[in-house]
Formats: C-alpha cells, structure tokens, sequence
C-alpha cells in the first residue's frame, strides 16, 4: 500500500470526504429515527402510566362532565370486534392462501388476486369504513358491531392471505411430492402436510392481522361507532379503545383526556406485544 | 389423483376411492378459489359502492367538484380542492423529510452497523412502523404541535419565511397544528415503512457485487451510491411509492393535527384538512344528499389515487424481485 506513487492527494482526501459526510448523514439519521421512537414511547408510557390504574378496567366510560370512570366497555368491545373478526378472517384468509399458492402458480385468477391483496394491504382504511357504511349501515339503518367486524376483516383478510401464501411456499416441494407419490388426493396434502408444515408460519400472519386491525380507528368510526355503556350486543352501536380514544382526545374534559392516554398505552401494549410474539412464533419455527 | 387410477389393475374399490377423491379435490378447488376471489369482489365491489353513493354528487357537480373551492354545509355548495390539495400538500411534504431520513437508516442498517446492533436496530425500525396511528395523532396533538409552534415555527418564519417570494410558504401565525405540523407527523410516520422496504431491497444485493467495488478502492460511500443504488433503484421508488399510498391515506395521524379548517391558505403555517380527515370529522354527522355524496366522491377520489400509487409500487418491487431471480 505504501509504495503506490499515482495517488491524487487531493482527489484522495475529497473522496474520503465525501465518504465521512455520507455516513455521518446515514448515522444521525438513524439516531434520529430513534430518538423519534423512544420520544414517542416515553410520553405515551409517562402519560399512561400515570393514568392507568384499576378503575379504567372496572368502570365503564363517563358521562360529559362526570368525574372517574374507566374504560372496561370499551376494552371488552375492542375484545369482541377484534375476537369475531379473527374467527371471520381466519378461514377466509387461510383459504384464499391455499389457492394462491397450491394452484396459484400459472392461473390468471390467481396473479390478479395477488395484485389485488397486496394493494388492499395499504388500502386507506377510512374508505373500507365508508364501503362497509354504505354495505350495511345504510342497510340496516343502525350502527352495529358486526359492521366494525367486517370492516376490520377487510382489513385482516389481506394481510392473512399474504403472510399464509408466501410461508406455504417456503415448504419444499419434495415433501408435497412424497405425500402424492403414497396417492394422497390433493386436498388432503394442503390440509394435512403444506399446511401443518407451515403452522407457525401462518400462526404469525394471524398474529400480524390481529395486530394490525387492533390499532385501527378510521374504519370504526362509521361502523361500530361508539356506546357510552356496557354492551356486549354485537347487533348494537359497541364502544371500542380506538374510537374512545379519539373522542376522548379531542375533548375538552381532562380526565377524559386522562383516559384517552390510558387507553392508547393499552393499545400500544397490545399491538407491540402481538407484534413480539409473532416474531417469537417465527423464529421458533426457523429454528426448530 | 392420476397415480391411483393408472395402477396396472384397479380394483372396483380403488375406482370408488379415486372418484371420490376426484370429487374432494374438486371441492377443495373450488372452496379455495371462492375464497381467493372473494378478495377481488371485494376491492370491486368497494369501487362500485363508492361510484353508485358519490353518482348524485357527481351527476350535480360534474368534474369541476375537483377544482371548486368552496364548501358549504349550509348552502349545498360542494368542491373537494381544499381537501384534495390538503392531502397532497401533507404526504409531499411527509416524502421529502421521510425518505432522505429512511435512506440514511436503511444505509445504516445495511453497511454500516455493527452485527449486533443489526438484529435489535432493525426490529425497533419493523416496531416503530406496527405503533397504531393514532397513538402519533395525540402525540402529535399534545406534544409535538406545542414545542412545534414556541420553537420550529418562530425559527422557520424568521430565516426561510423571509425569502422573497418562497416566504410565503412560512408565514402566518405560529398554531402548532395546521399542514406543516401534519406532515411532519406523518413523516415520522411512514420513515419505518420507508425505511424497511428499502433496508430488504438493499440486502439483496450481491455481495460479490460490492465487493469488488470495495477491492477496486471504493469508499463505503461509493459503493452505496454507485454500485447499491443504481441496481435497487426500481425497489426504493417501489418503497417510496409504498410509504406515500400510506401517507395520503391516513386519517387518524392527520385528523389530530391538521386544524379541519376549510380553508385554502399559502401559508403552511394556516390549519387545513385532508379528504381522510374530511371524511372522520363529517361523514357520521352527513345529511344525506349532497352533502354526503359529495363525501363518498372524495373517498372515491382517495381510493383511486392510492390505488394507482399502490399499484405502480407494487409493479415497482415486483420488477426487483423478477431481477432478483434472474441474477442469483
């Protein structure tokens, strides 16, 4: 190295320059994205935390003006939409899943719904509410629980159909072909071989689906809307975290201000949680 | 299937079972391929929906909806500019802070990191982008807008507000909330979408491909500029496209912090309003006619937008990683 004599000194140091600029630029770049999360994080711990207590799972939310209050319909309506939209999505994104990738590899249907799921993923999710209002609630001339559902499963579907095709292609093609050389109809190598290969694979997609219709607020907003008390009728207008929290934050009263901070750090807690265990689910799997 | 049948000498039994499975196989098919495309009725009937609630508005309006400014509850004026040009001001501004940033991380994660940071950097970048919106909606409305209008707005109207001509753009009074704040806050939201995308469209490039950029005396720089980007181009604008069909689509982030106000304003200071927004703050409370046909329109409006951006990203990513099969 020390012998080269053609080295431009000036060339040399503008490279080098350049080169440190870059990464510095790169580095504070990444430290800013951090800051940003852990600012993020930090006042949404600082501000639950400090209003987090027991009452927010034993009360029902306040009337205007009144003091106390918790959240306990709206957690145990959340629970209830995002519960039935999991049944409801499951099956239907398990399913489709199957088609794209058992049949999926050389049928038109199959590149269009591929398309179609991967643009519905990112599908601004104010305008499925608005779709399943003019579906339903105009229909039925009420807001109702159900609606929220199939709101939220327009939402999961995509993302379950996605994460399920592509871990059924990551099982070998060898092991297929072992289950159809002992005259196993295809159906049942779907059911019994790709698809129990690839459980924790698609476990994660469901996980991933819950956690994201978890946080979601535009689409309730024209569905479920929102109750005042505790209900468990799915048939009827349902109280849920995100929906309170929006109310709640944009109003004038403080301790319902409170309980908005609250309920988003229940949220967060939820979507980060699911978000790990997914990931935990999947890194079993890799492994094992 | 076949196998069962082409046995030199099947018995009646097999023959039965082989017919029965026949028909299981094509139940199995059939069942699968509702399912698959019941996704498509869906988005299409999510469109046809749309069309058949905004018609009136469409049909009283005509396309002229998209260039009036006006919006009169009361009188049964309705344009959709402000709304439209609310979106798109507020996903503009949130590309151009979003995607130097996330280009820096996505670098960062790729070429620089040191190996154990790799793993836990990457899965606080993947967290960041799974944190529901509207948790940076209120941590934009209580937190951010107020250091936002006592100490970035002062500073942004006393030195780039007092260029001639382009000032304008930084003037007003210091709200906190209003187009800028908004599209800050969705920066921060789409920079982990961003920045994922592009961390795996950066991992797939060859290595041999930079290391011999590296064994020809490349800097770290270099090879990023020279060799990493030009060969995950297609990917990164996919990325990109992917992080702004997010942006003009958000609704919570943006709601909180945009002010709803119906105005058309120079300043990026002056509170504004999105079609997302539009949509949360007035649809529940809509009379039906004009006025809520008037808010399917915009929701049409948004839904096709998007749908174009997404769609082009995805042809995007899907070209990479055509390009990717055919070189490893």
């Amino acid at each position: 190295m020390n012998k080269t004599t053609n080295i431009d000194p000036a060339l040399f140091s503008k490279r080098k320059r350049a080169n440190k600029i870059g990464l510095t630029l790169s580095m504070s770049a990444m430290v800013l994205g951090m800051i940003f999360l852990l600012w993020i994080l930090g006042v949404l711990f600082y501000k639950g935390f400090s209003s987090l207590d027991l009452t927010i799972f034993t009360h029902s939310t306040p009337a205007p003006g009144s003091e106390g209050g918790g959240l306990a319909n709206a957690i145990v309506g959340s629970l209830m939409l995002v519960g039935c939209c999991t049944l409801l999505s499951t099956p239907v994104g398990v399913l489709a899943g199957l088609y794209l990738s058992e049949y999926g590899d050389r049928s038109r249907i199959a590149s269009v719904t591929r398309f179609v799921t991967d643009i519905m993923l990112s599908a601004p999710s104010i305008v499925i509410g608005l779709f399943v209002y003019a579906l339903v609630v105009a229909q039925v001339r009420h807001f109702s629980g159900w609606a929220g559902t199939i709101a939220l499963a327009l939402i999961a579907v995509p993302v379950v159909v996605r994460t399920t095709e592509n871990m059924l292609r990551l099982v070998p093609g060898s092991l297929r072909e072992a289950a159809y050389a002992l005259g196993t109809p295809k159906w049942k190598v779907a059911f019994m071989i790709t698809l129990r290969a690839a459980q924790s694979g698609v476990m994660t997609g469901i996980l991933l689906a819950l956690a994201r219709i978890s946080g979601e607020t535009a689409p309730l907003l024209f569905t479920a809307l929102n109750n005042q008390f505790f209900s468990t009728n799915m048939n009827a207008p349902m109280a849920n975290l995100p929906v309170v929290i929006f109310q709640f934050a944009m109003s004038p009263y403080e301790n319902w201000v409170d309980l908005a901070w609250g309920g988003a750090l229940l949220i967060t807690i939820a979507v980060l949680g699911l978000n790990i265990l997914a990931r935990v689910v999947f890194r079993e799997k890799v492994q094992g | 299937m076949d196998i069962t049948q082409s046995a030199s000498m099947p018995t009646p039994q097999a023959l039965r079972v082989a017919k029965l499975q026949r028909v299981q196989d094509f139940l199995f098919h059939a069942i699968t391929q509702f399912f698959a495309i019941s996704v498509l009725i869906a988005l299409l009937g999510i469109i046809i929906s749309l069309l058949i609630n905004a018609w009136p508005a469409l049909h009283t309006f005509g396309p002229s909806f998209f260039f009036t400014q006006e919006w009169d509850v009361v009188n049964g004026e309705f344009g959709g500019l402000i709304a439209i040009y609310g979106t798109l001001a507020t996903s503009i501004i949130a590309l151009l802070i979003a995607v130097p940033l996330s280009f820096g991380i996505a670098v960062f994660l790729t070429e620089l990191c040191p190996g154990y940071l790799r793993r836990p950097l990457g899965t606080a970048v993947e967290l960041l982008a799974a944190v529901p919106s509207i948790i940076y909606g209120m941590f934009g409305l209580f937190i951010f807008a107020p250091l936002f209008a006592e100490y970035v707005q002062p500073a942004l109207a006393a030195t780039l507000g007092q260029i001639p001509g382009f000032g304008i753009l930084f003037s007003g009074a210091f709200n906190g909330i209003g187009i800028l704040c908004a599209g800050l806050i969705l920066a921060m939201m789409i920079l982990p979408f961003i920045a994922s995308v592009m961390r795996d469209v950066f991992e797939i490039v060859p290595p041999v491909l930079k290391e011999s950029a590296y064994g020809i005396g490349c800097t770290t720089w270099e090879v990023v500029r020279n060799v990493v980007l030009p060969y995950t181009k297609a990917g990164v604008i996919g990325g990109v496209m992917l992080g702004l069909g997010r942006a003009l689509g958000e609704t919570m982030a943006v709601t909180f912090v945009i002010g709803n106000a119906h105005r058309l304003s120079p300043s990026l200071f002056a509170p504004g309003t999105s079609i997302a927004s539009t949509l949360a703050n007035e649809f529940g409370e809509a009379e039906a006619g004009n006025h809520l046909s008037s808010l399917y329109l915009l929701g049409l409006a948004l839904f096709l937008i998007t749908f174009i951006v997404l769609a082009w990203a995805k042809w995007m990513l899907n070209n990479m990683e055509k390009k990717q099969g055919l070189k490893t």
